[in-house]
């Protein structure tokens, strides 16, 4: 289980700092499927990163299975069996995709289990297995790769930044199966930064983050129409000037 | 027997800088140990001479050979050392062939161990030729590893050469000088990798001359600089006739080090096409943390981009 009690994250001097993360309060209970959306800079990538281990909370303290994890460091963690998928991923001139899938699992990993992969994430692995992650990579052929290198991981979180960033929609179908195949095999815990609705509807739970706090969480029946509606009502706001003039 | 004055120190430095698994490898080799020889096999379609001008050999290898290698590995495990070796390579037309030259110094002494290797290429006509030199030094003394390669290259129509070279430590100084000349429709690619470390100092000067037509050429180097090392990139291609080159350098740059990259292209024909390229930079922030996200520590993780790079 996951939780957050009270966590801040702010940039700036404690005078005249910036909340971007500001006393939020939020428990991911063992083998749910959570997203994690709300406005763009609303601090859920932020929120993310401090799970991950990459940014340091101002206050407050992070537990995973109980066990304060505030303060160890990116790859402590990682060996803890959380992983997170960035959004923006590196690229790495001189590491083959096979290389990179192999560091993910921690050791050599055989080549069809590589390719079974590689085509989870939408990509004709024999075409890949040898490339470098390089520059010569498309940005949504680096993006599924790494969201390959977190399914060759033996996880029990797995975190990922916008998988559906820069991934045609093609793939994206493909990808949203992926999710799905994973909720079924595994026990992982699973939260993602989306603002799909596709994948909001396979989500257990749905957490809102906006101006750096929990604006609404729960259940995904329960949240997911009220963040129709209020698509909706935005809509009807310009539909409505629309009649407006009609009239 | 010549074998006989080869250690278990000797056979690690072959195994690094040749992948040999012990003397004699298949097919012709050359075994050059402490200046003097080691070893040495000619076959049927390779010949290998000793000079007799000055120190050296000549290699020369019969028109049509097919898949054959050639080992010429040079070892000094012996301090106080300072040699010159001249060695020609004549390769008969349409043969192809793969040549493992390196050397290795180990020097525990006080004196500085420096190899000097002056190779000519002469590849005849559609031969293809991949040429792997790998430099590396160890040792506990604080005498100097000191080598200065230069190599010429002279290219007859339609043939065409691999060059790797790779320094992979222990190096204390280097000035490596590459020249080649290509005649018509040859093909060459030079990829040098390199890591200096300590106070070591490495230079490379590079010309490539294009001037055959629909010749072409990439020269790439990709390095590491750690510590208080030192390294200077001077790699020129020169466009004569319809040609391409594309040169690109790229080094990671770390601690206190310095590098200096200073590409040049050169067209002396309006139908030559020349691009270069350079970056230094550190390594990725991003990539560090990529991979300690995998559960890798940042020590290792360094390790690991800074192999995967020089790979």
């Amino acid at each position: 289980m996951l939780e957050l009690k009270n966590v801040s994250f702010t940039v700036g001097t404690p005078d005249s700092g910036l909340d971007i993360i500001d006393d939020v309060t939020l428990t991911v209970p063992d083998g749910r499927f959570t997203i994690i959306t709300g406005p763009n800079g609303g601090g859920k990538s932020t929120l993310a990163r401090l799970i991950m281990g990459i940014e340091k909370p101002t206050s407050g303290t992070i537990l995973w299975n109980g066990r304060d994890i505030t303060g160890l460091s990116i790859n402590e963690r990682a060996t803890l069996g959380i992983g997170y998928a960035f959004q923006q991923p590196a690229r790495f001139k001189g590491l083959t995709v096979r290389r990179l899938l192999s560091l993910a699992h921690g050791s050599e990993l055989p080549e069809n289990e590589c390719c079974a992969y590689l085509t989870q994430v939408g990509l004709c692995s024999r075409d890949y297995l040898n490339r470098e992650v390089d520059d010569s990579l498309s940005g949504g052929e680096v993006k599924r790769i790494e969201i390959a290198t977190l399914m060759a991981r033996d996880l029990q979180l797995a975190i990922f930044d916008e998988p559906e960033a820069g991934i045609d929609l093609w793939s994206f179908t493909m990808l949203v199966e992926s999710f799905k195949t994973m909720r079924r095999l595994n026990n992982e815990t699973v939260i993602i930064i989306s603002h799909q609705e596709r994948l909001m509807k396979i989500a257990d739970d749905i957490v809102v983050i906006a101006a750096g706090r929990v604006r609404d969480s729960g259940a995904a029946e329960e949240v997911f129409p009220k963040l129709m509606g209020e698509f909706n009502e935005e809509c009807d706001m310009r539909g409505g000037a629309d009649r407006g003039e009609a009239r | 027997m010549p074998e006989q004055n080869i250690t278990n120190t000797d056979l690690g430095l072959l195994k690094t800088i040749a992948g040999l698994d012990g003397i004699p490898p298949v097919g012709a080799y050359n075994l050059r140990l402490n200046s003097g020889s080691a070893g040495r096999r000619s076959t049927k379609n390779i010949e290998i001479t000793s000079k007799t001008d000055r120190p050296g050999i000549d290699i020369r290898i019969k028109p049509g050979v097919k898949d054959e290698d050639v080992h010429i590995p040079v070892i000094i495990d012996a301090s106080g050392i300072a040699e010159t070796v001249y060695n020609d390579f004549f390769v008969g037309e349409g043969a192809d062939v793969t040549i493992i030259a390196g050397c290795g110094i180990h020097n525990d002494g006080c004196e500085e161990s420096r190899h000097d290797g002056v190779h000519r290429f002469f590849i005849g006509k559609d031969a293809k030729v991949r040429y792997i030199e790998r430099h590396y030094g160890e040792g506990s003394g604080a005498g100097g590893r000191v080598m200065n390669p230069a190599t010429e290259v002279y290219m007859e129509e339609g043939s065409s050469l691999e060059m790797e070279t790779v320094q992979i430590g222990g190096i204390d100084s280097t000035v490596r000088k590459t020249l080649a000349r290509l005649g018509d429709g040859c093909r060459m690619n030079l990829s040098e990798r390199l890591m200096t470390h300590g106070s070591q100092t490495a230079e490379s000067d590079v010309v490539v001359e294009l001037n055959g037509r629909d010749s072409s050429a990439g020269i790439m180097s990709r390095t590491v600089a750690k510590d208080d090392s030192t390294q200077v990139f001077r790699p020129r291609a020169v466009g004569r006739n319809a040609c391409r080159a594309h040169v690109r350098c790229d080094s990671i740059i770390m601690d206190r080090a310095k590098v200096s990259s200073v590409p040049e292209i050169a067209a002396e024909s309006a139908d030559a096409q020349l691009v270069h390229e350079a970056a230094i930079g550190r390594i990725n922030n991003e990539q560090l943390l990529k991979l300690m996200t995998l559960g890798i520590d940042e020590e290792r993780a360094e390790e690991i981009i800074v192999e995967g790079f020089l790979s």
